[in-house]
């Protein structure tokens, strides 16, 4: 059987999804030829009116948009985003993504469920970008979150799963989809993330600054599907602490 | 380096009027005191001058030694006592070494994008005599301003080139470019342009509010020096001699519910602090021949210095946008975007109302009024377009969203 998974009432077959940050016309190809993406991030703010390089343009049509809300500093700038995303024909996904600091470009948890909650009541399908949080994973859910974003190290970082343990306590209690994003810089962590129990990655300046953009596509496509096949067929045992006893502890008891 | 002669008289100013200039130029003790407010200028009850004037007081370049500049180049976060390091003679010899550490941090925060931003001078008139500038009220220019119909015109010419956003200016005259002047030209630049950032003289906060609300989402505003003694003796008269209301203008273009603000690095460094949601930019404009005086050069900062100077507030502010004018020439312009800058003006007049001559590339003689000063790299839109692309640069127009 196929190993699929659904999001907004479409099924997905890749678990590879591309960020925004970096955009280029060869980054789109490689990610959705190479990498197999089946959906895209794009940046509201970045999309051009003119009728000029319009990133728009750039993407096939089978591939699902991503419209992300960043440069929103409330919930309130950040449904206005969402609602004009819907205006431009990019269609009910939203990213939610607000951040109230320039220099980290950390997520505001706390406005992103109040968003979450007041896009979800407008028929969006919300995937909200969040600090990995349990008590904020919760209330993303009750919001009416299609899935929950949880950074993996700070953005553009490149730094791998820094809140490795955060991202599996979310793992194990959250029943949504999860979509680690942020901070993923090589194809290994990718893999990891995969292997912890993760719905898809976003990547995408590990990407974006590759030095050959088909190839870190294909090394990315790879990864996530090795990972994701691990996941499945269930790890093996990881010891951790010396050997276990040939001779159980417990083989005195009787009944 | 050739010191700057600054003082030019013009034949049309009555023997008063000139007498009046050379009590400015030669007697400070008829200046005003520059420290004091004048009426209806808004006082801050803020830490962040404070801050600044203190750091800057007590950075002494020369204590710098090459150790220092090494520590720095090597530390993860770029503090506060490394940027005067990196700023410091002794940072010269590592030029190269900076500038490829400028690149890495550029690269991560902004891959390869430049964004590009065109000027829009409304108005030359000018109440200020800072010694400089093609606009001082001394000067002898033509002195326009665009009327509503000839902004709009000039906005479409503007557009039309596929410019998006747009950076309005003018002079520093309340009576001649009032807030509703400036106000009435945001309303229409959110018609044409995606984004509209203004330059003009500094207001309250009140008034930066209005200006927000007409669609401006961006501030700029320069301060040319934080060294008062040097700051006293470069500007003369009017509002802009107010250091303080000068200084503390970004601060209350936040509280006006500005976006973004723009000026130098360590002020910007405190301000982020404060007002953590805020997009700084900076900028280093060195000065530049103005009409009746050609001989205005930069003064002591080079290529080399200036060079050295924006990869030091790189590595001080990673995530900040640092924007290079075409006042610096193409070749400067073309290789410090692959270092550290992240915004470049294209297709630029500083004249008042001459674009669609100067697009045509015909003479602009019939425009509305002079210009501030000359500018050296004079690339329209699709040319520069061309080259960043042509250079491996992806060249972005538009990245902001007002809301």
């Amino acid at each position: 059987m196929q190993d699929t998974w659904t999001l907004g009432g479409r099924t997905f077959t890749s678990r590879f999804i591309l960020g925004s940050g970096k955009y280029s016309l060869k980054l789109i190809e490689a990610a959705v030829r190479d990498a197999g993406a089946e959906m895209i991030t794009l940046a509201v703010r970045r999309t051009n009116t003119k009728e000029s390089e319009n990133i728009l343009d750039y993407i096939p049509q089978n591939v699902t948009l991503l419209p992300n809300t960043s440069g929103a500093r409330t919930a309130e700038e950040a449904v206005r985003i969402a609602r004009l995303a819907r205006e431009l024909g990019c269609g009910d996904f939203v990213k939610v993504e607000i951040m109230r600091d320039s220099k980290y470009l950390l997520p505001d948890n706390a406005e992103t469920v109040r968003a979450t909650s007041m896009l979800a009541d407008e028929g969006f399908v919300v995937l909200p970008y969040m600090y990995p949080d349990l008590y904020a994973a919760r209330d993303l859910v009750k919001a009416g979150a299609a899935a929950v974003m949880p950074l993996a190290s700070p953005i553009g970082s490149n730094r791998g799963l820094a809140a490795k343990d955060f991202l599996q306590i979310l793992l194990d209690e959250i029943e949504l989809p999860i979509i680690v994003d942020a901070g993923i810089g090589r194809p290994s962590q990718a893999c990891e993330a995969m292997e912890m129990g993760a719905s898809a990655v976003m990547v995408n300046t590990a990407l974006a600054t590759a030095g050959d953009l088909p190839l870190m596509a294909n090394a990315f496509r790879q990864a996530v599907e090795a990972g994701r096949n691990a996941y499945r067929s269930g790890l093996g045992r990881v010891l951790t602490r010396g050997a276990s006893a040939s001779d159980p502890l417990t083989g005195f008891l009787r009944d | 380096m050739e010191e700057n002669r600054f003082f030019v008289d013009a034949d049309t100013l009555s023997p008063e009027a000139l007498a009046r200039k050379h009590k400015l130029e030669n007697d400070p003790s008829c200046r005003t005191d520059p420290t004091q407010y004048l009426p209806g200028m808004e006082v801050l009850e803020s830490d962040v001058r404070e801050r600044v004037l203190s750091q800057v007081a007590s950075y002494d370049p020369a204590r710098y030694t090459a150790t220092d500049v090494r520590a720095a180049l090597e530390r993860r976060t770029c503090t506060v006592e490394d940027l005067k390091a990196l700023l410091s003679p002794a940072a010269e010899p590592f030029l190269e070494k900076l500038a490829c550490r400028a690149k890495a941090e550029t690269e991560k925060h902004f891959g390869n994008t430049v964004y590009l931003f065109t000027p829009l001078y409304l108005s030359n008139y000018c109440e200020n005599y800072c010694v400089y500038c093609g606009f001082n009220c001394y000067n002898r220019i033509r002195r326009g301003k665009l009327t509503a119909e000839q902004t709009e015109h000039e906005m479409q010419v503007i557009a039309s080139s596929g410019m998006e956003e747009i950076l309005l200016l003018t002079g520093e005259s309340r009576s001649q470019s009032d807030l509703t002047y400036i106000g009435d030209a945001c309303r229409l630049a959110r018609k044409y342009f995606r984004t509209v950032g203004l330059e003009v003289y500094p207001v309250n906060t009140d008034e930066y509010r209005y200006l927000h609300e007409c669609g401006a989402d961006f501030v700029t505003v320069f301060q040319e020096t934080y060294d008062l003694c040097a700051y006293e003796k470069l500007h003369l008269l009017g509002h802009k001699r107010v250091f303080p209301y000068r200084f503390d203008a970004q601060e209350r273009a936040l509280r006006g519910g500005m976006r973004g603000v723009a000026f130098s690095a360590l002020h910007a460094y405190y301000l982020q602090r404060k007002y953590p949601q805020a997009e700084i930019s900076l900028s280093c404009p060195r000065l530049r021949p103005i009409l009746n005086n050609q001989t205005i050069r930069p003064m002591d900062v080079g290529e080399k210095q200036l060079c050295q100077i924006l990869c030091a507030y790189r590595l001080f502010l990673p995530f900040a946008g640092i924007t290079v004018s075409s006042r610096e020439s193409a070749r400067f312009r073309d290789g410090i975007v692959r270092i550290a800058a992240t915004k470049v003006s294209a297709g630029v007049s500083t004249g008042i109302g001459d674009h669609e001559s100067k697009y045509a590339g015909e003479s602009a003689e019939n425009r509305t009024g002079d210009e501030q000063f000359e500018i050296d790299d004079a690339r329209s839109l699709n040319r520069m377009y061309r080259d960043l692309s042509d250079g491996g640069l992806q060249p972005v127009l538009n990245d902001s969203l007002y809301v």
